[in-house]
């Protein structure tokens, strides 16, 4: 097989995975032509990736939820209400932030496991079950915020989770020498994750991509990785929101596609009776997934809070829906079973990209609910035309 | 006109590649009642949706004369406008509306452009006294028990004014007393002119009650009884249901090796809460190390939820009764017991819960026993392609490699991967629901040769088969089962297509 024959029969296996990044290099692309460069500045990347953050986190438990054929709707005011809970806690208790967080993460999945409750035990639709605790969770968010109105936190440890960068160590002709070393090591751990792949698949007397393929593979990747680590450290280096996003996509990365837990996530959304005679136990796994929903819903309100440096009496409106949009556009099927946790970050930094590409360009945000719009449907359009085809 | 209201000549109709009917010709004179006999997948209901236009016009071959005319349905509509309605077994009523809405559903009572509630209660009291239905009109259907919802149906039919009515299995799920009340009420519709076509499992309940009796084999008309000329038997109704000779696609098995009980129930009974009914009804029941038991039976005879009830019962049945493994008292409450236990199901229904279709071939075989392909909770993806390879090569699974999906694959290569997914498990005992159905002979041959080998390994093989040809090709011992109760058991030596039928008909 010649070496243009086999990219494009891989691109054509894999349509649906690469078409999602096609689609954001493209919106990437088209940015940056038309704010002469503006967009793809330091400076306004490292923004858009913050800005990004506490959707993405949603996004990625909300695909779970999705792929065991499930919605949560409350995700939005539970984490404006633990992100409330945090700022009390660091305010008017005095509560260390080293005590603060892992104390709402904990809340979060109590809160999660409610919602499984509802739904795994008492067999409640979930999009009810979930209705009916976004509801409380906004009674509740106004109910601590009532007295004080907008809770200010002054706590810089905290305020450092959305706004702050890792330490930069010494500037090199003006770039943060720790980010760029991060980014080294990121793409050593690249290239010495697909080596070993590689090396196991040959001993296992597997097929493998063909030389070119994978060098292509690892330079493109590697690129990737170290392109986006020098516009980072152009301004002032990895966020440490940007390094959460990272840390919790790697650990569902690998959770999703490596462990006995993430294969029976998807075999309870491709086929929950198939599953339940398998002696795979849908009950605990919807248990767990709600669980690890409710966690990231109180990671988001975590950073969201610190981001603003403040809890009020708003905060998370609407969160669940753009969670829900980013889960769709990153490839998720509501039929179940299908989706990915990389996926769901690609489709939170495509619709993040649309927001702050057009808020530079000074389109109206009438306009901008009605594009982002217009690409949620596409991207569906996009995913059930492609499905067609195959099956 | 000719004296018969319906003729159905040279009626054919296939489904890729299957001839599911091969030149029927089927005859029904105005004012009898007709039964319709023959095993499961004899072609009884496919001519019956052939004749209400379920397959519509042009989907087969051969003329349908209905009151003296061809007709051309094209939908079910068509043939209701014609005076012919069709009850199925699964009952076509909405439960939560009154049996007064039900009734008049699609054919409302109407005074101008609205409904008119009050005329259609008086209508409905109408319909009912007819069918001798004694509830109120506004009760909900869903507070009936089966059979009055089978009068409902009935009196929904009437209000259409029907001429020809066709009844799947009436009495499958009713009680004694139901179905005699049944039977009587379509003796009465019969003095008031309506014919009737009655399919039916129950040959006594098909003496009793039939004017004629055609039997229908493998998509052909075997032959017409007629009760004019002398009494119905049973037996000549049951020879010409199974006279189909065995041809010998059962591989051989010529060490047998037959040890100790392994699985043993004990009064063993089910009663399912969905359905308000027991399903499987003390049940005494064992099989031996190295044996395959065939369990006989026509639909609904309580076969599946038997299996079911053993392998961890995940319906949520009510349960009494024992069940011994390897002559120790066991109780498993979830499936993944049952599995560590060492039993197997291959399901009957391969597609609705027995695979991941979106899945591919290797995801599939290892569902089941992910511990085998792993350690510490994480998975070696590697040693899984290796696995489902060495299956696809054993058991011969057609399929460019381990990664296709699993919902392209053929029926037979489907039941493949179920075999390969239950066999990665590591079973004792294995349950096979309908292992062959829907699969074409050169599979099935593949299938009967794994499942030897298995039992040379050791195993046992418990096989649920509507197929009396499979049933007695490989058993080693038959038992037989109806309305949820064994009746009767017999080594293979004294087994015969007759006997079993004639058990499972009564």
């Amino acid at each position: 097989m010649g070496f243009i024959t086999e990219v494009k029969t891989l691109i054509k296996d894999n349509i649906r995975d690469y078409g999602m990044y096609i689609a954001l290099v493209v919106i990437l692309l088209t940015f940056t032509i038309m704010t002469d460069g503006l967009f793809m500045s330091s400076r306004n990347i490292s923004n858009l990736l913050d800005s990004a953050g506490y959707i993405a986190v949603l996004a990625v438990g909300m695909t779970l939820v999705i792929v065991i054929r499930h919605i949560d709707l409350s995700v939005g005011f539970a984490a404006g209400f633990l992100g409330a809970i945090a700022a009390i806690f660091l305010t008017q208790m005095g509560v260390s932030v080293y005590i603060t967080v892992p104390a709402i993460l904990i809340f979060g999945i109590v809160a999660g496991l409610f919602n499984g409750f509802l739904i795994a035990q008492l067999g409640i639709p979930a999009f009810v079950a979930t209705l009916a605790a976004m509801l409380i969770f906004r009674g509740a968010l106004l109910r601590v915020t009532e007295q004080t109105g907008t809770i200010i936190v002054n706590d810089d440890k905290f305020n450092a989770l959305g706004n702050g960068f890792i330490p930069s160590l010494m500037e090199v002709n003006g770039l943060h020498l720790l980010s760029l070393i991060v980014g080294l090591i990121g793409v050593l751990l690249y290239v010495y994750s697909e080596f070993s792949n590689r090396r196991n698949k040959v001993k296992y007397k597997f097929d493998v991509p063909s030389k070119g393929i994978f060098a292509l593979k690892l330079i493109l990747v590697s690129a990737v990785i170290a392109y986006i680590t020098w516009i980072l450290a152009g301004y002032n280096g990895f966020s440490w929101t940007v390094v959460i996003m990272l840390v919790v996509v790697i650990i569902y990365h690998f959770m999703t596609t490596k462990t006995v837990l993430g294969r029976h996530i998807y075999a309870v959304g491709s086929n929950p009776e198939a599953a339940h005679l398998s002696g795979i136990n849908v009950k605990k796994i919807t248990y767990i997934v709600f669980g690890s929903m409710g966690m990231l819903a109180a990671l988001s309100g975590i950073l969201f809070t610190s981001r603003l440096q403040s809890a009020t009496t708003t905060a998370g409106t609407l969160f669940e829906l753009d969670a829900i949009a980013a889960a769709y556009v990153g490839g998720v099927s509501s039929a179940g079973g299908v989706g990915k946790v990389t996926g769901a970050i690609i489709g939170a930094i495509v619709m993040a990209s649309l927001t702050n590409g057009m808020n530079l360009l000074g389109v109206g945000i009438s306009y901008q609910y009605i594009i982002r719009g217009g690409v949620l449907a596409a991207a569906v359009i996009f995913d059930v035309m492609t499905r067609r085809k195959r099956g | 006109m000719s004296e018969y209201i319906l003729e159905m000549k040279g009626i054919s109709k296939e489904f890729t590649g299957v001839k599911a009917l091969s030149n029927v010709n089927f005859k029904v004179k105005k004012g009898e009642i007709h039964c319709l006999i023959g095993e499961n997948g004899a072609g009884k209901s496919t001519l019956m949706k052939v004749l209400s236009g379920v397959y519509p016009h042009g989907n087969y071959d051969g003329d349908i004369i209905y009151e003296g005319e061809v007709q051309k349905f094209s939908n079910i509509s068509d043939s209701v406008k014609a005076g012919i309605s069709i009850i199925h077994q699964e009952l076509a009523l909405f439960p939560d509306l009154t049996v007064y809405e039900n009734i008049f559903a699609g054919n409302e009572v109407k005074r101008g452009a609205f409904v008119d509630w009050n005329q259609t209660v008086v209508e409905a009291q109408k319909m009912l006294k007819k069918v001798n239905l004694k509830v109120n009109p506004e009760t909900l259907v869903k507070d009936l028990s089966v059979g009055r919802q089978q009068l409902v149906e009935i009196a929904k039919a009437l209000s259409k004014e029907v001429k020809l009515l066709i009844l799947d299995e009436p009495t499958a799920a009713l009680n004694e007393d139901d179905s005699e009340n049944l039977l009587e009420l379509l003796k009465g519709l019969k003095q008031e002119g309506i014919t009737c076509i009655m399919i039916s499992h129950k040959l006594k309940e098909v003496i009793s009650i039939a004017d004629k009796a055609t039997v229908l084999r493998d998509g052909q008309t075997i032959c017409t009884l007629d009760a004019a000329d002398g009494p119905i038997s049973e037996s000549i109704i049951i020879q010409n249901m199974v006279g189909r000779e065995i041809k010998d696609i059962y591989p051989k098995r010529p060490n047998k090796n037959i040890g100790d009980k392994i699985l043993e129930l004990h009064n063993w009974s089910a009663f399912d809460v969905e359905l308000g009914r027991e399903v499987v009804k003390d049940v005494d029941f064992h099989i031996k190390k190295g044996e395959i038991v065939g369990i006989a039976g026509l639909m609904g005879a309580g076969r599946t939820e038997l299996a079911l009830s053993i392998f961890g019962n995940p319906k949520s049945y009510k349960v009494q009764g024992d069940l011994l493994l390897n002559g120790k008292k066991r109780k498993f409450t979830h499936t993944k017991d049952a599995i560590k236990a060492g039993i197997a199901y291959v399901t009957e229904d391969r597609k609705g819960n027995g695979l991941f279709l979106l899945q591919d071939i290797k995801s599939n075989v290892s569902a089941a026993n992910l511990k085998g392909i792993s350690s510490n909770g994480i998975l070696n993806g590697n040693e899984e392609i290796k696995v489902a390879t060495e299956y696809k090569k054993s058991i011969n699974i057609k399929a460019s490699s381990v990664e296709q999906n699993v919902g392209n694959l053929s029926g037979g290569n489907q039941q493949k991967v179920s075999l390969g997914k239950w066999l990665f498990v590591g079973p004792k005992l294995l349950i096979l629901d309908e292992p062959t159905r829907g699969i074409d002979v050169g599979a099935k041959f593949e299938i009967y040769t794994i499942m030897n080998q298995m039992i040379n390994e050791g195993l046992s093989i418990i096989m649920i088969s509507s197929e009396l040809g499979e049933v007695l090709g490989m058993s080693d011992r038959v038992y037989v089962m109806g309305e949820g109760r064994i009746k009767g058991e017999m080594a293979i030596e004294e087994a015969s297509q007759e006997k079993i039928m004639q058990l499972a008909t009564h």
